[in-house]
Formats: structure tokens, sequence, C-alpha cells
């Protein structure tokens, strides 16, 4: 049905830039326009923001683009710096040192290399049973039991967030879907694009008619109006790119709504964790955006659900 | 606050978990300040092996000590503190750890009494605290490999001995001073 894989990739891409170029000229416009301080400091925080995209979307679209190697070592390196602004913040102390290290150098680098593999059996166990088995049983033998169900539940969480989740996206490259071989690329595209966007348009409905916040201790940003007014923009646009994907348009509409509801759950989660760890960004790697984990947050959760949706209903 | 980027003798003093600190501090200061900035480090340690040794000498330039640790004499605190005086010259900082070894559970011990001294050899020494963070979990002591956690590096303002200050006085305003920048 598809005839030429890259081209659809680079009609995505294209698109994208497009959009930000659109972006970049409207934050241009409105820093003209604005004129009180509170919506200055508001302007320049969106154009640090769009500037930053321009950074991120050349990042992704060469290691998307370069096939698969390139998108494992990309999400790789993201999953590296989010588990670092994560165990950060753990309660761990110093004497959990070695399975900190193993989270690290052991099971971040192997989880990658299976998904490199494309050993589905493996990669999709390693942390839930492995790790699991391993950072409790080595924090045992250290001896400290102060607060030692949320020490250990604490990395485990923070592989499972950071590694095992975030793994699913490149993962998508590996399935083989009949009628769309070699264009895992495009789908891994489509999934980000989905992800991020639905967090700019639950951004933007939010600042322009947000009202009621859903959850006001977690985050007042996020209200009823922008989770609407974002979730239908966003299923719009994914339904509208549904010859980019593997689906008809009607499939396309409800994979890119599960999208757009983990990502909002996903987002929500990690400002929960965020709040009961005091601080309100994760890092400040990415200008106006916060760090990696603060960027990412909406993929956590959309990543291993799409991945599984896609692998139940379109692979044989 | 950021670092000092005056000319000026200073010492550095911080908390002291890790063996990542001195070069932690070393790297947030400006390339100047670094340039004439010398790590104190104990000489039991720095001089075993000729790769330490060679980084003590010919990387870092360091101030090598005897530690109380390893000799407890009056004398030979006195030696090192002017080992110190002398190492600083009329131009070099210091970077110093006044708890003398690394703590093994990231709070700050007790000062021992060499700032102290120090400071009634040099009394217009700027003395500049340095709150490190986290480094107990990048690199715990007894550690090889280091975790890459976020840490932190918190400069406070200089401070000096006051004229008549008493040396437990002295070493527990010290202290404090370097305490408050763990919340900031």
């Amino acid at each position: 049905m598809i005839a030429f894989p890259e081209s659809i990739l680079a009609r995505l891409v294209g698109g994208v830039l497009l959009l930000l170029v659109i972006a970049s000229l409207a934050g241009f416009a409105l820093s003209r326009r604005s004129t009180s301080d509170k919506s200055r400091a508001t302007i320049a925080n969106l154009n640090a923001r769009i500037r930053a995209w321009w950074v991120m979307v050349a990042v992704f679209g060469i290691a998307v683009s370069t096939g698969g190697i390139g998108s494992i070592v990309l999400f790789a390196l993201m999953s590296f710096l989010a588990m670092r602004e994560f165990m950060t913040l753990a309660p761990t102390s110093q004497i959990d040192h070695a399975p900190l290290v193993w989270a690290f150098f052991l099971f971040a680098p192997i989880q990658y290399i299976l998904v490199g593999m494309g050993w589905y059996g493996f990669f999709s166990i390693l942390i839930p049973v492995y790790a699991f088995v391993a950072i409790p049983t080595r924090m045992a033998i250290a001896g400290d039991t102060v607060r030692f169900l949320e020490r250990t539940a604490t990395v485990q969480w923070g592989l499972m967030a950071c590694v095992y989740c975030v793994s699913h996206a490149p993962a998508l490259m590996t399935l083989s879907i009949p009628g769309y071989a070699g264009s895992g690329a495009a789908l891994l595209f489509y999934l980000v694009l989905i992800a991020q966007l639905n967090d700019v348009m639950q951004y933007v409905w939010g600042k322009l008619f947000g009202r009621t916040p859903i959850a006001p201790s977690v985050s007042p940003s996020k209200t009823w109006e922008g989770f609407v007014g974002g979730t239908l923009t966003t299923v719009g646009v994914g339904t509208a790119l549904w010859w980019a994907t593997p689906f008809t348009p009607w499939e396309a509409a409800v994979m890119s709504l599960a999208i757009t509801l983990m990502g909002f759950a996903g987002g929500l989660v990690m400002s929960a964790v965020k709040r009961d760890r005091g601080v309100k960004d994760y890092g400040t790697l990415i200008e106006g955006h916060g760090g990696v984990l603060d960027r990412i947050d909406s993929l956590l959760f959309a990543a291993p659900v799409f991945f599984h949706l896609t692998r139940f209903f379109y692979e044989p | 606050m950021e670092p000092p980027d005056t000319p000026g003798q200073r010492v550095y003093f911080g908390n002291h978990s890790s063996h990542l600190d001195f070069i932690v501090i070393w790297s947030a200061l400006s390339a100047e300040e670094r340039r004439r900035t010398r790590p104190v480090a104990g000489a039991d340690y720095w001089n075993r092996g000729a790769i330490r040794r060679y980084l003590a000498d010919r990387v870092f330039n360091a101030i090598l000590i005897n530690r109380p640790a390893t000799d407890r004499s009056a004398a030979s605190a006195s030696l090192s503190v002017a080992k110190i005086a002398e190492g600083m010259g009329q131009e070099c900082s210091v970077i110093v750890f006044p708890e003398g070894t690394r703590s093994t559970d990231g709070e700050v011990q007790r000062f021992r009494s060499g700032l102290y001294h120090l400071c009634q050899l040099k009394p217009a020494l700027d003395l500049v605290p340095v709150y490190l963070a986290n480094m107990n979990r990048i690199l715990p002591k007894g550690e090889v490999l280091p975790v890459p956690l976020l840490g932190r590096v918190i400069f406070g303002a200089a401070m000096r001995l006051h004229p008549d200050e008493d040396k437990e006085a002295f070493l527990e305003r010290a202290r404090s001073a370097l305490l408050e920048l763990k919340d900031k």
C-alpha cells in the first residue's frame, strides 16, 4: 500500500518544520506586541521554548532518519539523562551505591542493546523481572533497613519510568507490520509528534481558556479546558496524519487518543513526583523546558501503551 | 552566589565526602582563579604510588600535608599549617577540607583547627565557604565508580578571623557558614 517509506518520514519532518516556522513568526510578533512585564516574561519563556524545539526537532529528525541505530542511541541517551535527574531526587543513601551503578551502567545499556536486537522476549522482562530481583537483594545484603521499601521502590520506579518505558519508543522500529515494512521510523516519529503536540496544545488551550484545574495540588497549570481542547486538537491532527501510519483514519483517531490520554497521565504523575520531592523542574538542561524528564514525561506512559497496542493489533 | 572573581588570596573551605570534591570546586572557579588555586591534600594518600604522586604534583599542583589521622602531634600540625602558608606564597589561593577526612554519612563533621592556625599566620585571608551537595551519593568513600547524579556547588560570602576570636568560636562560626549554604 505504501510505496515510498522514506517519503512518509520526510513529509512528517517537513510538516513539523513548517509548524516551527509559523510558531517562531508568531512568537516574534507576540514579543513586539507585549506590553506588561508579566506578559513579556510569558512570551520570553514561550520563545525560549520554541528555540529549544528547533534544536530538539533537529536532533530527533537526524536520529530518526538514520534508521534504527540513531534512534536507539538517542533514546538511550535520553533515558540516561532522565534517570540521572530522577535518581538525584530519589531518597537513596550512599549505601545504595551499587544498585545505582547497576541501574546506570548495567540495566540501562542492556535494555537498549536488547531493544536494538529486537529481542522482545527479553527486553520486556529485563527490568520488571531481573532488576526487580537484583536491586532489593543487593540492598538487603548492604544491610541498611531504614526506609528499605522506599529506597528499593524508588530505584525500581526510576528504572521503569526512565529506561523501560522510554525504550518502548525506539522499540516501535522493531515491529514487523504487514504492508508497513521499513516505516518503523515514521511510526516512532508519529508517537513522539502526537505526544509532544498534545503537551503544546494543552499548554496553549490552558493558557488561553484554562479556568478549572484538574488536580490543583499537583499541577495548577493543568486545566479541564486545556485538557479537552488539547486532546481534541491533537486527536484531529493524529487522525489527519493516518497516511503516515499502518492505521485507517478511525484507528488513527483511537490510537492518537490513547497517546494523548497516556501523555496527560504521564505528565500528571511526573508532576506529582516533583511535588513530593519539592522541586519545580527535574533539571535545567533544556532552556525554557526544565530537564530532559520534564520534556519527555508525556512519553513515559504513552510509549509502552502505544507499542503494545500496535504490537497486539497489527503484528501478526 | 557566584564564585569570587577578583584577585586576592582565599581559602575555599568545603565539606568533604568524595574524592571528586576538590575537582568539583576547581571546575566551578574561573580559569584564572583556577590557575592560582591549589588543593591541600593528605600526603599519606597522594604519595602512595607513582600515578597518584604524578597527579598531585604535576596535574593538581597540590600542597601535600600530613594529616592528623596519621600524626597527631602538635609539632606536625603546625608544620602542616606552615607548609600550606608557604605553598600559598603571595598569590595562591587554596582549597581545604577542614573536616580532615571524608564524611561517611554526608553530614558535616567537626572542623579541625588547621583553618584557625592558618588564619593566625595570615589574618588577611578571605575564607570562602563552599557547600558540595550530593557528592556523598555520587562517589562515596570506598567506591570506585561514580554514579552520574546531579551535584551542586554553592559558594557563600567570604568571612575572616576576627581579632581576638577564640579558636572554638571561630571554627564553629566557619562550620555554620558552610552549613547555612545547604538549603540555598
